[in-house]
């Protein structure tokens, strides 16, 4: 047997890619099938029969009053998070490419809130908006605003999570802008001074249009990891005893569902079938965006 | 193909057979739990080792290696392996462990979770020879009768717990009642707690009462009010949810809710939790088991505070008993089984239950405890022990989605200004899904 150089240089390729691929085979696509076909089945993790049920899992997933408030809580998250996050954030870039004495102090003090311990900082959240003795509740006091129950309140304690979010996801994107910002050639921003262009304009017609895959990029990450939000919920909501995403369920998310039906109530194939649920939301919005968001400009 | 290649690609697969045969021959391997193969039985003599599974309690994990280690000098051919987890973990270990088939011989559960258990296969009935069902009952406390099946017993306690209430005598005098006179009765308990409530420019400064759904609140609730004002929380067949029932179940719950919602007695999450603000000084009174009992000793040494039976209402005197216990798991068979049997027997002997209490607070499940002139010297552990014989448990299907039923329930109409008896209604039907499906098929 005799191989071509271009065939053996193949060969050598296949062989070296051999080892991740299995590992990515049996580490992250043998589970995800596994999930598919445990969707199927009815099994109580202690129980040793798994009886096929079909489809009855996504149906009752259909009918299921936590579920839904569930889809409904974590569309907001994105909702609002993913938005007022970039929006933000594009700001403080912006701000930031225009200094150039300590930028990188600057850049520093942005980006911490990203490496800082998500569960660490769910808990400062959580006291720092008790209803108690909580540093927020102090502060608005001094303004005479009445106290707010905030974590205790159905209609708040989802806005404490997601003000929760947006501040640590701040630092990442603001990062990814900047570079983004950087890679725009000066020279279109001079041929536009010459021609008398407005600030606003320079904005709205040279950097909105040069930074669009970096706002594709970060939406699409943004929106796929805030589907995904669970700790944040997780450690902000649950108090003492008190089972996560309350109060009444105004703040559970997909995820945090999920969990709690499989590691709490161990519920697997129904778990399972929500995790194949989001699992095609996230699918499709990823596609949607990908479609709508990355418009070719041509200059 | 130069022979190095061939070479490489060969080694490349034996490397991929070499792990892929790893991790075969590690599943075989827990497939049978180690030691004197099950089925064969051992005769005296041969050597057997059991696993007792619990979760980490330092004082309880601590107090169960002397125990194994007199057991074992006692059964020589018998060694006893403790495996403990964290709380948190716990449930998840133990059912992963059992859906893999491993796990342990003898498991400590919840008693509210045993049901779960039970129907799902994992437990076995208690062997008839030591822990007969007239065994059980003419020599535990009646509390354990919650976890019978078909007659059959698949569990026992070392100890069990019931709720007191603690009150804390500082605040008594400071409000112009008598600090040695803890109220007996509902009417009493809602009189001083008022009394005892102190409130600063609108903001809750002291409780009179605690309130926290998520603590014992929720027990207290089912089956004690419920059973004082005449309404049996489960059906005598453990099948329907009579939480609202009769206009009794709307009045208990009402009684329960208007604390927060009309006394204004006490707030949820008040000084993070019930527990932590009655440590503070920051609670009159607080409804609790005996377990509080050690962190009140180190954590509060200065809190000057009284412990008493729960209050009575239309003369009905009761409390809410739960507790930890053993199960032997489908994993022991033959020599294993009759170890297990053995050391589930030394468990639950009156000397060791009597180190439990000491060394625990929680009381002994036998009833002579419950006067035991010993043990009722101590005033603070005397109350919780003399409403041994008159505590109820409550049986539970699925003990988190009960309790979240009903923290929900008194959420609804905390927060969103719902009619109680509408709030009531939800969480009873939610529960009785969940009784529902536990005994269908």
């Amino acid at each position: 047997m005799k191989l071509s150089i271009k065939g053996r240089q193949a060969m050598w390729a296949y062989i070296f890619i051999a080892a991740p691929m299995l590992f990515f085979l049996s580490i992250r696509i043998y589970p995800t099938l596994y999930a598919f076909n445990v969707s199927l089945h009815e099994w109580d993790l202690l129980s040793k029969n798994k009886p096929f049920v079909f489809l009855k899992n996504f149906e009752r997933l259909l009918h299921d009053e936590v579920f839904m408030a569930a889809l409904i809580n974590t569309g907001k998250y994105i909702l609002f998070s993913v938005p007022i996050g970039l929006a933000l954030s594009l700001g403080i870039a912006l701000l930031l490419n225009t200094i150039s004495k300590g930028a990188s102090i600057y850049r520093m003090v942005v980006f911490i809130p990203y490496v800082t311990s998500v569960v660490a900082v769910s808990w400062v959240w959580r006291w720092m908006f008790m209803k108690q003795g909580g540093v927020v509740n102090s502060i608005i006091g001094i303004f005479g605003i009445a106290r707010q129950p905030f974590l205790d309140s159905t209609s708040q304690a989802i806005y404490v999570v997601i003000s929760n979010i947006i501040w640590q996801a701040l630092g990442f994107y603001t990062i990814i802008f900047l570079a983004g910002l950087k890679q725009i050639p000066q020279t279109y921003y001079e041929a536009s001074m010459i021609d008398g262009a407005t600030p606003w304009q320079r904005f709205r017609n040279i950097t909105i249009p040069m930074l669009n895959p970096t706002i594709v990029y970060l939406s699409v990450i943004a929106t796929i990891q805030t589907l995904q939000v669970f700790s944040q919920v997780f450690n902000i909501t649950s108090g003492g005893q008190g089972i996560a995403g309350g109060p009444l369920n105004s703040t559970i998310s997909v995820v945090l569902y999920i969990y709690q039906l499989a590691f709490i109530n161990y519920k697997m194939g129904y778990a399972s079938a929500a995790t194949v649920v989001l699992f095609a939301i996230i699918l499709i919005i990823s596609l949607i965006q990908m479609k709508v968001l990355d418009k070719k400009y041509d200059y | 193909m130069s022979k190095k290649g061939i070479s490489f690609i060969i080694a490349v697969c034996m490397i991929f057979t070499v792990l892929l045969a790893g991790c075969g021959g590690q599943k075989n391997e827990t497939n049978t739990p180690g030691q004197p193969e099950p089925g064969k039985s051992s005769s005296e003599g041969e050597k057997v080792s059991i696993e007792y599974w619990q979760y980490f309690y330092e004082t309880k994990v601590n107090l169960m290696d002397g125990l194994i280690k007199e057991f074992e000098a006692k059964n020589s051919n018998i060694t006893v392996i403790q495996k403990h987890f964290p709380y948190d973990s716990y449930q998840q270990k133990v059912a992963a462990a059992i859906s893999a088939g491993t796990g342990p011989d003898i498991i400590n559960l919840y008693y509210g979770w045993v049901p779960k258990y039970v129907k799902s296969g994992t437990l076995q009935e208690l062997p008839q020879a030591s822990f007969s069902a007239e065994k059980i009952e003419s020599s535990f406390a009646p509390m354990v009768k919650v976890n019978k099946f078909d007659g059959k017993y698949y569990t026992v306690p070392i100890a069990v717990r019931t709720l007191g209430l603690f009150w804390n005598k500082d605040i008594f005098k400071e409000n112009g009642l008598d600090p040695e006179k803890p109220p007996q009765t509902l009417e009493e308990l809602v009189e001083y707690a008022k009394k005892c409530t102190k409130v600063v420019n609108g903001n809750l400064e002291v409780e009179g009462l605690t309130f926290q759904p998520s603590g014992q609140l929720h027990a207290w609730f089912r089956p004690v009010l419920l059973e004082q004002f005449g309404q049996q929380p489960i059906s005598e067949d453990n099948k329907t949810v009579q939480w609202n029932a009769s206009e009794n179940g709307y009045k208990a719950f009402e009684f329960l809710v208007n604390l927060a919602k009309v006394e204004k007695v006490g707030e949820k999450d008040f000084f993070t939790d019930d527990s932590t603000a009655f440590i503070s000084g920051k609670a009159a009174l607080h409804i609790d088991g005996s377990y509080r009992l050690g962190s009140l000793k180190s954590q509060a040494k200065d809190l000057n505070y009284g412990v008493t039976v729960l209050p009575s209402y239309n003369g009905v005197k009761t409390s809410f008993g739960s507790f930890w216990t053993n199960g032997i798991t489908t994993n022991a068979t033959a020599g294993k089984l009759d170890a297990s049997a053995k050391f589930l027997e030394y468990l639950t002997s009156p000397e060791v239950m009597r180190t439990w209490t000491e060394k625990i607070g929680e009381i002994g499940a036998r009833t002579e405890f419950a006067d035991d002139p010993e043990l009722l010297k101590d005033e603070k552990l005397a109350p919780f022990i003399k409403q041994l014989p008159i505590a109820d448990s409550y049986f539970y299907v699925d003990e988190d989605a009960d309790r979240k039923a009903l923290m929900d329930a008194i959420d609804k109409v905390l927060l969103n200004n719902m009619d109680p008896r509408k709030a009531l209604d939800e969480a009873t039907a939610q529960v009785q899904k969940l009784f529902d499906e536990y005994w269908a098929e």
